[in-house]
């Protein structure tokens, strides 16, 4: 075949604009940026009115102490989502940290009798454990290449199992002010557990927004191909993002065992990691990667919260609120779902 | 014309040794389920007994039963996260019709999850929202009506007609829970092998626009899928209830993803289009054998392992697994270039 | 124009119009097959061409004009209803399930039954027969991804010939084919011909074309301006109809915007010799001198890609050294060659590389943010004035730096990734496939900032299977065949035969007619 290739770049690949009317597309668009927002108001507005002491600082505080530990994982979450994964493991993560910290200030393992000593390494090894351990997730991913649904799911199920393993699944009960100041300590009447979930979601909320760091993140969820060959670190971001993860697991962990003066591997941290997908995709974080809010993932964890306060408040069982927590998720997902690129 | 067949370069030496890796995948399961059925045999006296076995089986037809399910869907491209949920749903439902009859025990479970499955399959394939979000939250809907239908206990079932029997009965000392399993991978394997829809399901999961171009209805398969994987978890509740007596809104914590172990222990994969029920079976099979080791090793003794370890050994089994899957296909990529 | 029925054609598309949004993209536009007709339809870009298609086979509702299909008024609501009555489509990317068998893939959805299951053994007897009667010997029962992407092709025809269409639209059929591959299409196409099939061409290479189609239709701005048998038209008529311009205008203007002269080679730059991975790279020798521009040649497959990949490190290789200003590198990875200050823009722009839900300000400095940070903050600041300077001056059409890219045009896309890399500075540029799939002005406008770059002494290494491209913009051309430099031929000596040559037999002496004449 004689190939002397067209002439004057008759090259041609059609991009006609498939674009939808303007319209709905504007509409749409509300509903992607500010349907969460506008579905928090609309609830804060409802209790405001309806339900008896709600605008009181305690049922206030109530509410964002509980969902304080859901923040903070999905905060982590939210990092791993937008690099295209997903992390299956928070809740056998705040586990086992749940379950160290305690084996430490107990002096279980090891007896020092100073708690001078033993007190900053209750809160820091466990937290380092547990970002030790979503490196391990991370290097599952990043080096051998192994879906991060299924990575994460060789220590949701071994993790949990680690925990319960270490403590031989026994109850640990005490009773230590200065440890359980993460979760019980209250500077100027806030528990202490709230100003670190604003903290933390402050940080990171900057983080994607103002460094190099976050744009890495979301140009590897947004074309991982692309953004190799731009230079961009991808395994080393992969890496990263599991392992701040585990780490604010580890937090999580120390804060809900703070709070119950005891730390049972069974439970800490159980479901969690439906809780903090669901606050992500609520908050308008799409599951496909690539785009991130911080901010929308504290909001949706909120809704999700105050929805079952409100039907709590109102009298629906817990049970219940179950459905309509179901039934938000998907509302919440229909109305921001992107139209098909 | 028969120049031409030289212009077109045919691998079809690759695609031998392609096959090749892919039998020795999907061997490699049913190799190591022999060892380790081996390893207990030669180890422990009564591993091979018929108690053992028949106890084996009995207990795990239900998480095989969940695995089927997931088969499909995953195959389909799909996952579904509220098989256990909607497994003690249906739980509950056995245990509060079995008062009122053998059949309605069974059966009402059974379409209760085949409801549920639709009701997922529904909202995938009519609002296009990924199958993950869609199944997490009736994971948690259905949790939240079992809840509701059982008040928040564990409800007692009668057997009054017989249904404990269900889960407990044999035919021809074979547990009854273990024949309905096998005559479900049979019509499952037969189904995915044999059938228009079964290959269809492959066709969807392994390229989902040539699906659609190719005129398969693809939303009806998804409907499908997820309705036969819903319908498989019901009756995987029903044994349930059966087998303990009573219906339990809280159990299946986490069916889903042991559900999701056996298939890619099995060497399905999980990006969809390509899959086997066999090795599916045999990966459940393989996951819920260690458990049983667990107990022999400890009866032995020498040792007391913590039934804890059973998930920490689970996990790594996956593990090993995954990353050798992972090796096996790499080279076969290699071999490829 | 009325929709008069004429029963010698099989296909009449009459007064079509089609409108989205804000563009008129099909206007009053009309296109006759014939039966048992190799129909070509060509169109630059935004022509209307895949528009005409989508409303013909009812991926896309027209908003006025007939369609007349073998004899009766047909409105298609989908492509499966349209393969149900007779009219396949293949598409550019090829529409089939990579990991099911040949023959399934060819009966998917009708797979023969027996006693309600599928009948394997006639369902693979079948298979091979209709692929034998294109002269295709595979085995059926192995997965496509097996076979090489010409016989995927076929699976996709065979397929559609199985439905008994009676019209096959291909799209761009060609575009991943190299030349021997498109021989056997061609083939298929006349056996489709002599059996009754009508065939749809639409392709952007002339040549073939002329080769295997009987009549053009010729689009512009979403109307038909044209419509003729192919021989009664020059390549050179076409191409002006096409563009809408006088015969004259188009002889004046050339081919492409580079510059015939020769660019003042200054110091080597780069010198890669002997790289070598896996079958893909058995010997690629490269070197580029700053200031120049180097064309690399080759047929799909000869390695042109994973050269340039292998020297920007986003493939590792087995053997074979790279040398940057005289020293000897390793390259681990993109962003030590990013570093050494080469830049990469890849072939496929939307797999390798925009960002798509990134905005256009993101997308520019993706490689240039280690230097635009500190403590691994970014400086908005300078990071808007790099932006805005950019988009200035390569003319990018944007609402803003905040757009996402994948809002804006192919052409506007392609802009954005040249600055990504002009930005921050580079000494080497490598571009893969530069000006494929824009439209001819973003062509241009980047083929004369290619030419201006080199002025100022940045050497480039530029990929590209338009032989215009390479004869007139590079200073010297670098020919690979299977893996290996088989030619370099400085720019007076450059040539379309010596490039054909060289990519066919391995040596520029050699060029036997009787071997390409078969379709020329």
């Amino acid at each position: 075949m004689a190939n002397k290739a067209g002439a004057a770049g008759i090259s041609a690949k059609v991009e006609l604009p498939e674009q939808e009317p303007i319209a709905s597309a504007r509409y749409r668009g509300i509903g992607q940026t500010y349907g969460a927002l506008i579905a928090l108001i609309v609830l804060l507005l409802y209790n405001a009115f309806f339900t008896p002491n709600f605008l009181t600082a305690q049922t206030i505080s109530v509410n964002l102490t509980q969902v304080a530990t859901i923040v903070i994982v999905a905060t982590g979450m939210t990092l791993v989502i937008a690099t295209g994964g997903i992390d299956l493991s928070v809740g056998s993560l705040m586990a086992i940290a749940g379950a160290l910290a305690p084996l430490i200030f107990l002096e279980k393992l090891v007896s020092i009798g100073n708690s001078a000593i033993t007190l900053p390494l209750a809160y820091v090894v466990p937290v380092i454990v547990a970002g030790l351990f979503g490196a391990f997730n991370g290097t599952l991913i990043t080096r051998f290449k192994i879906q991060p649904i299924i990575a994460t799911l060789v220590l949701f199920i071994a993790g949990r199992g680690i925990a319960q393993v270490v403590t031989n699944g026994n109850l640990q009960a005490f009773n230590d002010p200065v440890f359980q100041y993460i979760g019980l300590g209250r500077p100027l009447g806030i528990p202490f557990q709230v100003i670190l979930m604003v903290v933390i979601v402050a940080i990171v909320a900057w983080v994607m927004r103002a460094t190099t760091f976050g744009r890495y993140v979301l140009a590897a969820g947004g074309n991982e191909a692309a953004a190799r060959l731009a230079g961009v670190p991808v395994n080393a971001v992969k890496l990263a993002v599991y392992t701040i993860s585990g780490l604010l697991c580890g937090i999580a962990g120390l804060i809900v065992i703070a709070i119950n003066s005891s730390s049972d591997a069974n439970l800490v941290g159980l479901n969690m990691e439906l809780d903090a997908i669901a606050a992500v995709a609520v908050g308008g974080t799409p599951l496909t990667g690539g785009r991130a809010t911080v901010v929308g993932t504290f909001i949706g964890a909120l809704i999700m919260q105050l929805i079952r306060f409100t039907l709590l408040a109102h009298g629906v069982p817990d049970a219940a609120a179950l459905v309509v927590k179901a039934a938000i998720i998907l509302v919440a997902i229909y109305v921001q779902r992107q139209r098909a690129v | 014309m028969a120049t031409l067949t030289a212009k077109v370069p045919v691998r079809s030496q690759v695609s031998a040794r392609a096959r090749a890796t892919s039998l020795l995948q999907r061997q490699g399961v049913l190799v190591a389920l022999a060892l380790l059925i081996l390893f207990g045999a030669l180890r422990y006296e009564n591993f091979l007994s018929v108690y053992n076995i028949a106890s084996v089986l009995r207990f795990n037809s239900m998480f095989a039963l969940v695995a089927l399910g997931m088969t499909f869907v995953i195959m389909s491209g799909g996952i579904d996260l509220s098989v256990g949920s909607v497994a003690a749903f249906a739980s509950v439902i056995a245990a509060l019709l079995s008062p009122y009859g053998f059949l309605p025990a069974i059966f009402a479970p059974v379409l209760v999850g085949l409801l549920l499955g639709f009701v997922n399959g529904w909202i995938i394939a009519k609002y296009n929202i990924l199958p993950f979000l869609v199944t997490l939250a009736m994971l948690l809907g259905a949790r939240g009506l079992a809840l509701i239908f059982s008040n928040n206990r564990t409800v007692a079932a009668s057997n009054a007609y017989g249904f404990i029997n269900f889960g407990n009965g044999d035919v021809f000392s074979v547990p009854i829970p273990a024949l309905i399993m096998l005559l479900a991978f049979i019509i499952g394997a037969v189904m995915l092998n044999y059938s228009r829809f079964g290959r269809h399901v492959l066709a969807l999961g392994g390229n989902e626009d040539a699906a659609n171009l190719m005129g398969l209805p693809v939303d009806r398969i998804k409907l499908a899928v997820y309705t036969i994987s819903g319908g498989l978890a019901g009756l995987a509740g029903v044994i349930l209830a059966a087998q303990f007596g009573a219906g339990q809104p809280t159990e299946g914590l986490g069916w889903e993803l042991s559900a999701i172990a056996s298939v890619v222990v099995g060497g399905t994969l999980l990006t969809g289009g390509l899959g086997s029920v066999g090795a599916s079976l045999v990966g459940a099979l393989l996951l819920g054998l260690i458990f049983n080791i667990l107990n022999f090793e400890n009866g032995r003794g020498f040792i007391s392992l913590s039934a804890y370890w059973q998930s920490v050994i689970r996990g790594a089994f996956l593990l090993v697994v995954v990353i050798l899957q992972n090796r096996l296909a790499k080279r076969r990529e290699v071999e490829r270039r | 124009m009325a929709a008069d029925l004429r029963t010698d054609l099989l296909l009449q598309m009459e007064g079509i119009t089609k409108r989205f949004p804000g563009v008129l993209a099909l206007q009053d536009a009309h296109l006759r097959v014939g039966r048992a007709e190799v129909h070509a339809l060509v169109g630059e870009n935004g022509a209307g061409k895949s528009t005409m298609i989508k409303v013909l086979t009812g991926a896309y509702r027209r908003d006025n004009g007939t369609i007349i299909f073998d004899g009766r008024a047909v409105d298609f609501q989908s492509p499966q209803q349209a393969q149900a009555n007779g009219i396949s489509t293949i598409y550019q990317e090829i529409n089939l399930v990579p990991l099911r068998s040949v023959s399934e893939n060819i009966f998917m959805g009708r797979e023969p039954l027996r006693y309600g299951l599928i009948d394997w053994k006639r369902m693979n007897y079948d298979a091979a027969a209709i692929l034998q009667r294109f002269g295709i010997n595979v085995d059926v029962t192995q997965p496509l991804t097996n076979l090489n992407v010409a016989v995927q092709q076929m699976v996709a025809i065979a397929r559609a010939v199985s439905f008994q269409s009676k019209l096959v639209v291909m799209d761009e059929p060609t575009s991943s084919l190299d030349e021997r591959e498109v021989a056997t299409l061609f083939d298929v196409i006349r056996q489709l011909k002599r059996e009754g099939v009508s065939v749809i061409f639409v392709s952007h290479r002339l040549d073939e074309l002329f080769a295997v189609c009987d009549r053009v239709t010729i689009m512009r701005d979403g109307r038909t301006v044209d419509e003729r048998p192919i021989s009664e038209i020059t390549k050179l008529q076409l191409v002006a109809r096409m563009l809408g311009k006088e015969l004259s205008e188009v002889r004046r203007s050339g081919a492409t915007a580079f510059s015939e002269g020769v660019h003042q080679a200054r110091q080597e730059l780069l010198q890669a010799e002997g790289l070598r991975r896996g079958r893909v790279l058995q010997g690629a020798d490269v070197n580029v001198r700053a200031g120049e521009i180097v064309g690399l040649a080759g047929l799909l497959g000869a390695g042109r890609s994973e050269t340039a990949r292998a020297i920007f490190g986003a493939d590792s290789v087995e053997a074979g050294q790279v040398q940057m200003n005289g020293e000897t590198v390793h390259f681990r990875s993109p962003s030590d060659a990013i570093r050494a200050g080469i830049g990469f823009s890849p072939e496929d722009r939307k797999t390798e590389g925009i960002i798509p839900y990134m905005s256009v300000r993101e997308n520019i400095t993706l490689a240039l943010l280690p230097t635009l940070t500190r403590y691994g903050i970014i400086d908005r600041k300078k990071q808007d004035e790099i932006v805005l300077k950019f988009i200035e001056r390569l003319g990018i059409k944007t609402s803003g730096p905040d757009q996402p890219i994948r809002e804006l045009s192919g052409g506007n896309q392609q802009k954005v990734l040249l600055a990504r890399w002009l930005c921050m500075n580079p000494k080497l540029l490598i571009l893969d496939e530069p000006t494929r799939g824009i439209d001819v002005g973003a062509k241009g406008e980047i083929q004369t900032l290619i030419n201006e770059l080199a002025d100022n002494g940045l050497g480039v290494l530029m990929i590209s299977s338009e032989l215009e491209e390479l004869i007139e913009g590079a200073d010297r051309v670098v020919v690979l065949r299977d893996g290996r430099t088989v030619a370099e031929l400085p720019h007076q000596a450059v040539s379309q035969d010596g490039i054909m040559a060289a990519m066919a037999h391995g040596s520029e002496q050699i060029a036997p007619k009787a071997e390409r004449g078969a379709n020329g």
